[in-house]
C-alpha cells in the first residue's frame, strides 16, 4: 500500500501557553511537537507497511520549523517527505490546507491517506474530511482499527458511549485516526541519523496558490479564561433559601 | 504522583541545537516519560534496578551511542549529552548504568581493544544482550587510582589477576568487567583486561544500605587467582592515562546529566509553588523568597546548559581538554545539588516524600558529586590548569 500521512506541528501540550501581543494566536517562541493523533496515524501507516509492504510518505504544511515533524516521521521509518514550506501555510483554514495538500500530491497515486482526527491546537477536525472531498474519495473518521481486505479496508470506528461501528470501504480512501489506536514507537538513534539521507520535497506557496481561496474564518481574539470567584449569599427563612437554591441549581448552574 | 515535566528553555537554548539534536532529546524524553517515570519511585523504594528497560534502551541505540560501527549509532557528543540529560531527568541511576555501559565499557574496548575484541563485544553490548562494568576504584584507592593494589601476573599463556574493586556500578549484573590492574613486572604499568564475570575466582557482591542511586546496582568485585587468556588484555591500553580517558568520556556525560536532574527539581518546585497556597490565599510563588530561589535555579541551569553545550561543541571538534570537562562536571553537579536542596525547601515537608522526585535526585546527586572525580579533585584539576602548579 502506498500511504500518505498528513502531520501537523502544534505547540507542546504540556508547555506553558503564551499568547501573542495581538491576542490572536500562540507566540512563536513556544516548544512544538507532532500533533498527537497524527503521531498515531503515522504509527498505523508504518504498521500497515510492515504488514503489507509499500511506501509511507509524510506531508506537512507550515513554516520552516515544521520540518521537524517530517524529520521525526522519517526517523521513525517513513520513506520520504513533502513539505509545503511557507509561514502563510500556518495561517490557512482547514479548507485551504486540504486544497494545498491535494495540490501538492497531484500525480501521486496513493491507496490511502491517513491523518489525525483533529489537531491539538485549532481542533477543527476538518482537514482530513475536506481533503477526501477535494480528492473525490470516500472517508471515515475516528478510526481505531484498520484491516486490509481484498476489496479495500475493514475499519473499526469509535462512536459515542462505548459503541463501535464496523465498516468496509474501497480504496483509495481518507481515514482520520483516533489517538491510542496503537502503541507509538520511538525513533532509534540510527533512524534519526539516517533520516537526513531520505528525500524531502519542498513545495512553495506559489506552486499551490492558484488552488487556494480567501480564508472565510479568522480568529478575533484568544484569551486565557479568567478565574472569577463569585459568592452569593442566599437570604431568608430556611424554606425560602432552599427554594432559591433549587432554582439556582436548576436554572443557573443546570445540575439538577 | 508529581507533576508532568513542562520542559526547560529560558533563553531559546533550543535555537542553538540542530534538528537532530532536538529530535534525540525529545525522543529520549518521551521514552523516559513513558517507561521510567511511572516506575522510578517504586524502584527507588525497593532498591531495584529496572532491568526490563535494558533491552528497549538497547533497541533505541542508547549504548555506546557515540561510537561508529559495530552496531553503534554514531551520534555526536552534543547529541549524546542531550541523551544523558534526559536519562538523568528520569534518574541518575539509569544514567549511571548507560554511562558505564557506554563510556566505561564500550569506549575502552573501542579505543584500546583488538579488532577481535571489538567485533565480539561491541555489538552485544550495544543491544544490551551483554552488560559490562568498569573496575578501577578499590577499597583503599579512589581519588588516587595510581595507588591500586590489583595485580596481573604473567602466567603460562595468559594472566592471573588478584585484587579487590569497590563502588562498581553494574558489578553483579555485568557479563564482562573492564579490570584495571598493574602488571607484575619492573615497570608495573597499569593495563586494562576484559574479564568475563563467570570466570573462576571472580565474584561480585552488591553494596546494600545505599541512600543514593538506589535504582542502579553498585557492587564490590573480588578477583582471586582469576585466570584469563593473553588475548583478554586491551592491547593498546597503557598507563593511568587509559582509564582516565574513559573517565573523561563519562564525566562529560555527567555534566549534561546533572542538568537533567536540576531541570526535574526546578520544574517540580515551580509547579508546586504556583499551586501551593499559604498566606492570604495566594500561591507561595508570589513570595519574594520563593521567587529568589526559582530565579537562582533558572539562571544556574541556563548557565549550566551553555557550559555543557560549549564543551560538547569543542569535543565534537576534537578540541575539548580534560580540564574543560572537569569544569563542566564540577559546576553542573554542584549546581544540580543546590537546585535539589532549594527545590526541597520550596516543597516544604512534601519535599521529603517520594510523591515528588526532588529528594531522590538530591540523594542521587550526592553520589554524582563524588564519583568520576570528586568535586574537590576537579577543583584541583582546574587549579592546576590555571596556575601550572599541582596541589594534589
Amino acid at each position: 500500500m502506498k500511504i500518505l500521512v498528513c502531520i501537523k506541528q502544534v505547540p507542546q501540550k504540556d508547555a506553558p501557553l503564551k499568547l501573542n501581543e495581538a491576542g490572536t494566536w500562540i507566540r512563536e517562541d513556544v516548544s512544538y511537537e507532532v500533533n498527537e493523533p497524527d503521531a498515531y496515524a503515522l504509527e498505523e501507516a508504518l504498521r500497515q507497511k510492515e504488514k503489507h509492504g509499500g511506501e509511507v510518505v509524510v506531508i506537512t504544511a507550515g513554516p520552516t520549523r515544521s520540518q521537524q515533524v517530517l524529520r521525526e516521521a522519517l526517523a521513525k521509518g517513513a520513506d520520504r517527505a513533502i513539505h509545503l514550506e511557507d509561514d502563510r501555510f500556518g495561517a490557512l483554514e482547514s479548507t485551504n490546507t486540504a486544497r494545498a495538500i491535494a495540490a501538492a500530491i497531484e500525480g501521486e497515486k496513493f491507496d490511502l491517506v491517513v491523518t489525525g482526527l483533529q489537531s491539538d491546537d485549532y481542533g477543527a477536525a476538518q482537514t482530513g474530511v475536506l481533503l477526501a472531498e477535494i480528492l473525490g474519495w470516500p472517508h471515515a473518521t475516528i478510526i481505531i482499527g484498520i484491516e486490509k481486505t481484498d476489496s479495500g479496508v475493514h475499519l473499526k470506528r469509535e462512536l459515542e458511549a462505548g459503541h463501535y461501528q464496523f465498516i468496509d470501504m474501497p480504496l483509495p480512501a481518507v481515514l482520520t485516526i483516533q489517538s491510542g489506536i496503537n502503541k507509538l514507537r520511538y525513533a532509534t538513534l540510527i533512524g534519526i541519523k539516517q533520516a537526513k539521507m531520505k528525500p524531502m520535497r519542498k513545495v512553495s506557496y506559489g506552486e499551490v496558490e492558484a488552488k487556494l481561496s480567501k480564508n472565510l474564518q479568522r480568529i478575533e481574539r484568544l484569551y486565557v479564561p479568567v478565574k472569577q470567584k463569585k459568592t452569593e449569599m442566599l437570604e431568608g427563612t430556611p424554606p425560602e433559601v432552599a427554594k432559591k437554591l433549587v432554582e439556582h441549581l436548576r436554572n443557573t448552574v443546570r445540575v439538577i | 504522583m508529581g507533576f508532568k515535566f513542562q520542559g526547560f528553555d529560558f533563553i531559546q537554548f533550543d535555537s542553538l541545537l540542530s534538528e537532530d539534536e532536538r529530535l534525540i532529546r525529545d525522543q529520549t524524553r518521551g521514552f523516559i516519560e513513558q517507561n521510567l517515570i511511572p516506575i522510578i519511585e517504586q524502584c527507588n523504594r525497593e532498591g531495584r534496578f529496572p532491568r526490563e528497560l535494558v533491552r528497549p534502551m538497547g533497541e533505541l541505540g542508547f549504548y555506546g551511542a557515540t561510537l561508529d560501527g559495530y552496531g553503534c549509532s554514531g551520534i555526536s557528543n552534543v547529541e549524546y549529552g542531550l541523551l544523558t540529560q534526559e536519562l538523568e531527568r528520569g534518574d541518575s541511576g539509569i544514567r549511571s548504568f548507560v554511562s558505564v555501559q557506554s563510556a566505561l565499557v564500550m569506549y575502552p574496548i573501542y579505543a584500546f581493544g583488538s579488532e577481535k575484541q571489538k567485533e565480539f563485544w561491541l555489538p552485544k553490548l550495544a543491544t544490551g544482550e551483554k552488560l559490562g562494568c568498569f573496575g578501577l576504584t578499590e577499597p583503599d584507592f579512589g581519588s588516587n587510582p595510581g595507588g591500586m593494589r590489583t595485580r596481573a601476573r604473567r602466567d603460562r599463556d595468559g594472566y592471573l589477576l588478584n585484587g579487590e574493586k569497590m563502588w562498581i556500578t553494574s558489578g553483579s549484573v555485568a557479563d564482562v568487567a573492564v579490570i584495571w590492574a598493574k602488571l607484575e613486572d619492573e615497570e608495573a604499568e597499569i593495563r586494562g583486561f576484559l574479564v568475563e564475570t563467570d570466570r573462576p575466582g571472580f565474584s561480585a557482591t552488591d553494596i546494600h544500605g545505599k541512600w543514593s542511586l538506589r535504582a542502579s546496582v553498585t557492587s564490590g568485585l573480588s578477583l582471586q587467582d582469576v585466570r584469563i587468556p593473553a588475548e583478554s588484555i586491551l592491547p593498546t591500553s597503557g598507563g593511568l592515562k587509559s582509564p582516565l580517558m574513559c573517565l573523561s568520556q563519562a564525566r562529560y556525560g555527567i555534566s549534561w546529566g546533572a542538568i537533567g536532574a536540576a531541570m526535574s527539581c526546578y520544574d517540580a518546585a515551580l509547579q508546586y509553588a504556583q499551586q501551593r497556597k499559604q498566606f492570604r490565599n495566594q500561591p507561595i510563588a508570589s513570595h519574594q523568597l520563593v521567587q529568589e530561589k526559582l530565579a537562582w535555579m533558572l539562571t544556574e541551569i541556563t548557565k549550566g546548559q551553555l557550559l555543557a553545550l560549549q564543551v560538547g561543541r569543542l569535543k565534537d571538534r576534537g578540541k575539548a581538554q580534560f580540564q574543560h570537562i572537569s569544569m563542566a562536571k564540577r559546576n553542573n553537579v554542584w549546581m544540580a545539588l543546590e537546585c535539589a536542596r532549594m527545590a526541597r525547601d520550596i516543597l516544604g515537608a512534601t519535599g521529603i516524600t517520594d510523591d515528588y522526585p526532588v529528594m531522590r535526585h538530591m540523594m542521587n546527586l550526592e553520589s554524582v558529586k563524588t564519583y568520576e572525580g570528586t568535586h574537590d579533585i576537579h577543583t584541583l584539576i582546574l587549579g592546576q590548569s590555571a596556575t601550572g602548579i599541582s596541589a594534589f
